[in-house]
């Protein structure tokens, strides 16, 4: 009876997991396994991890063999009678050896991988990646050029909007980090905050972003393409929410694309001269704030009791604009506040602070003018 | 005669005795377990499908943290605290553990340790949020307020902890029965006396590392502060060499309890005991030097980074070696498939699965790839819900009719062992591809490319949820209304807690038996 209905559950279970498997296969592609990325590197780890799953896989066939065959053939209701062998030390030698040379053979082709993943010398470009809470900022060392990338505003308008979600959804950002094909790139590594974990699958690039250390890495890509990360290190709250995206492109329209970097930050210097009505500094202001300030203040300027203080009502934008700038500007060290010196262009700092002490209640009914930011960052 | 226990409510606050203590150390594991399982299906709920719905990101990291801390420091330890305080002094021959009132002492204050910690979800700025590893400085000069709190909740449990070890490795080497000698102890002796030494070694590690965390958020200290000349991996090398020991301490206990019951089914005797026994102290002693490999992605020198890689790799040797001896304890017996039986063969099957992954992430190149993503999440999963949740399972059933001498639903305890099998397998197999695929863990939101799989694993984990509410049910059935259970109760069973009356008497072995 116990029996029948043993067997009976199985079948009812095997049912339902077969059952599963259409619905699973039609909901579109279903990616089972890792990529095997686009470099050099990338392709031997993917080989490394086919080697590996493939032994356990064949480990796992004769012991799981042998065990089901035993279960099944050397049962009481069977009428198998129980042998009483209890020790070999032929046996226990032989499955301590076995293993043992298997693994010495795994460690010689991972031992070669990653001495080549440590090979970081003789670089074409340095990349310097910093991570703060909760974005990446980008710095071509040499070159005059840096940015910070945060998650798009296409993806963060849907994380509550209930709807199917786009392809990439919470993996494109709002500046794209590019490099030239064909070229060494190495990528230094640290954070400000707090540590993060700068990860490109297709790259096979994982680096801790620590604060205090400066990790390298590097890659090689050879044919121009599109390619997503995330960080992989639990960062705080929004640590879901801080993409990457890379993107490589031949080295000629990378270096057309690195002087239209720099053409853009001389007309960010020439925009700071010009002189903002406040309807403009507030409006602006506004969208600056939900991009980079409502993560943590709130979209409602409220904060988050105990974790993030409020705008609305705070001492800081209400009480003198030097300290409010210092906020600003300089950050607050020790705390999630982090400085906005470099993420904001003297425009958007002035026209967040103006929406800052105007906002939520706090009718300071003053306007801060990029000239202001300019002379505050010289001043210090 | 007052050797009877006492009435009421004294008798559980004042109990010394062995077996009180061991019940509710159980019934506390048990609570635990199913408030972990509540936080986990939090988890669970909101990956049901990409957006957020449910609960918001500050929460779920908070949910993160305290489903791995309860279940770690509130489920599993003290479930095998309490199964060896129910039993190690029945198989040795002992009276009682060899120190009744710390015994009482080390119980007690866990309760309060876990009630510090669970009441920092109603503090401003909520519970800690930095996942079970509390990697500074997020957890440091990042944290909340209510980090203070779990730290000396963390101080509490390790109190307990150490306690409870010292009384095991007190009661095992002095106080079993003549003629008891240490390689004629059943492997569930072995393996605790290694877990105790284990505890004693590292859960001062644990309590080291969050004072320094202490030192750092109220006294001005920069043990993990860069910008104070600290050092942020240190934290994670500490902590490792708490954490990875700490590991084992949860599965090696059950090595032992699968030891005893696999023989007892197969009517067999348990093949290669004393190879079982060299393996359990290598695995031991491999666990002190293979903590690095949580870190390889941390900037490790290529040297430190091999030397990891190698000495990790090795730990499958000595646990292949377990896992062959159950198989060819099981080879040529005389098997039958009652539900201990069922859960200790999953255990084998399940956590060599675990096993096999844990050998894929030692890798390091491979471990690139893997770091930080819903991957490791299936190993470890597949490495302690059947490692350490199946094997507390099997001894429940297992010793239930010894300890109140009654007999469970053989029907009820088969139906739980499938659909704990099916819920686990549909929640945590799903995540290897997840993880593969690039899911990080411990996000609360995330790309539709990884929607079936979230979603498969939620409905799993409901189903697994379910089977613990039956589990709960069939216990206190049993409890209540279950039929007599014999001296005995198992037909292939050996060692000195079957020559004892069902249920066992408050007292046993007031005088020593004679082991030949």
């Amino acid at each position: 009876m116990l029996i029948r209905s043993n067997r009976s559950l199985s079948l009812l279970l095997a049912c339902l997991i077969l059952a599963m498997l259409p619905g699973i296969g039609s909901a579109g592609e279903l990616q089972l396994n890792m990529t095997e990325g686009v470099t050099a590197v990338s392709q031997e780890v993917y080989k490394l991890h086919m080697t590996i799953l493939w032994v356990c896989v064949a480990i796992g066939v004769v012991v799981f063999g042998a065990m089901f065959y035993s279960m099944f053939a050397h049962r009481k209701s069977r009428g198998a009678k129980a042998a009483n062998f209890h020790e070999s030390l032929k046996l226990e030698i032989l499955w301590t050896a076995l293993p043992l040379f298997i693994l010495v053979g795994m460690a010689f082709p991972a031992t070669s991988t990653l001495v080549k993943i440590y090979d970081t010398d003789n670089a074409d470009l340095d990349i310097l990646v910093t991570g703060y809470q909760w974005k990446w900022k980008y710095e071509y060392l040499g070159k005059d050029v840096s940015f910070f990338s945060n998650l798009s505003a296409k993806s963060k308008d849907q994380i509550y909007d209930g709807k199917a979600k786009s392809e990439d959804y919470l993996l494109d950002v709002d500046k794209v980090l590019y490099i030239p094909t064909g070229k060494k790139v190495r990528f230094l590594v640290t954070a400000q905050d707090v540590i993060h974990s700068w990860w490109v699958p297709e790259l096979a690039v994982k680096r801790d972003a620590i604060p205090g250390f400066i990790n390298e890495a590097w890659t090689r890509v050879e044919e121009p393409g599109l390619f997503h990360g995330q960080c992989a290190e639990l960062c705080g709250k929004d640590h879901g929410f801080m993409p990457i995206m890379v993107e490589a492109l031949p080295p000629e329209k990378f270096e057309q694309w690195l002087e239209e970097q720099k053409a853009e930050a001389l007309a960010v210097a020439e925009a700071a001269k010009q002189t903002l009505s406040f309807d403009e500094l507030y409006s602006q202001g506004e969208a600056v704030y939900n991009q980079y300030c409502s993560a943590c203040h709130q979209a409602n300027g409220q904060g988050i009791p105990g974790n993030f203080p409020a705008i609305a009502g705070s001492k800081v934008a209400t009480g003198e604009l030097s300290g409010h700038l210092s906020v600003v500007i300089k950050g607050v060290s020790g705390t999630s506040m982090q400085s906005f010196a470099d993420q904001l262009t003297p425009v958007e700092a002035a026209a967040v602070i103006t929406f800052q002490r105007n906002a939520f209640g706090n009718n300071m009914g003053q306007s801060v003018q990029p000239i202001d930011i300019v002379k505050y960052q010289q001043g210090q | 005669m007052a050797h009877g226990p006492a009435k009421g409510i004294s008798r559980w606050l004042f109990t010394t005795n062995h077996k009180d203590i061991g019940s509710m150390y159980l019934w506390f594991s048990f609570a635990m377990f199913f408030m972990g399982g509540i936080f986990a299906l939090v988890i669970r709920a909101e990956l049901f499908e990409p957006g957020l719905q449910i609960v918001e990101p500050a929460f779920f990291n908070q949910m993160t943290t305290l489903h791995g801390l309860v279940m770690v420091f509130g489920a599993v330890m003290p479930a095998f605290v309490g199964l060896a305080n129910w039993m190690l002094p029945m198989m040795v021959g002992a009276p009682d553990m060899a120190l009744p009132r710390m015994n009482n002492w080390s119980f007690w204050i866990l309760p309060f340790a876990f009630a510090m910690m669970t009441s920092t979800l109603f503090m401003e700025g909520g519970a800690p949020n930095f996942g079970w590893t509390f990697y500074a400085p997020l957890s440091t000069t990042y944290a909340p307020d209510s980090v203070t709190f779990f730290i000396f909740a963390v101080h509490i449990m390790g109190a307990s902890s150490i306690m409870g070890a010292i009384n095991i490795v007190a009661t095992i080497l002095n106080m079993r029965a003549p003629g008891m000698t240490l390689m004629k102890m059943p492997l569930f002796v072995w393996t605790w006396l290694i877990t105790a030494y284990l505890l004693i070694a590292v859960m001062p590690v644990l309590a080291g590392v969050v004072t320094m965390m202490l030192m750092d958020i109220h006294f001005g200290t920069s043990f993990f502060d860069a910008a104070g000349g600290g050092d942020p991996v240190l934290f994670q090398h500490v902590f490792w060499f708490f954490g990875h020991p700490e590991v084992y301490i949860m599965i090696l206990p059950a090595f032992g309890v699968v030891s005893a019951i696999i023989p007892t089914f197969a009517r067999k005797p348990l093949f290669g005991y004393s190879s079982m026994v060299y393996a359990t102290a290598s695995i031991a002693f491999l666990s002190f030097i293979v903590w690095a490999h949580h870190m390889f992605t941390v900037g490790m020198p290529l040297f430190g980074e091999l030397v990891f890689m190698y000495a990790t790799m090795l730990i499958a040797v000595p646990t292949g070696v377990k896992v062959f001896n159950w198989v060819t304890t099981m080879w040529r017996g005389s098997m039958t498939f009652e539900t201990p039986m069922l859960f200790s063969i999953a255990f084998v099957i399940l956590f060599t699965i675990g096993g096999f992954s844990g050998l894929m992430l030692a890798i390091a190149p491979a471990d690139f790839q893997y770091h930080d993503t819903y991957f490791v999440v299936a190993h470890f999963h597949y490495v302690l819900v059947p490692g350490a949740i199946f094997s507390i399972t099997a001894a429940v059933y297992y010793w239930l009719p010894k300890w109140c001498g009654k007999m469970y639903n053989e029907t009820l305890g088969k139906v739980h062992f499938w659909l704990a099998f099916a819920g686990l397998n549909i929640t945590f197999f799903p995540m290897h591809f997840s993880g593969l695929a690039g899911m990080p863990r411990r996000i609360p939101d995330y790309n539709p490319l990884w929607a079936d799989w979230n979603m498969i694993s939620s409905i799993g984990s409901l189903l697994f949820g379910a089977a613990q509410v039956l589990f709960l049910y069939i216990v206190i059935r049993t409890i209540v209304s279950g039929r007599k259970a014999t001296d005995g109760v198992w037909d292939g069973a050996e060692g000195l807690e079957w020559t004892v009356a069902s249920p066992a008497p408050y007292h046993t072995f007031t005088t020593p038996p004679e082991v030949k």
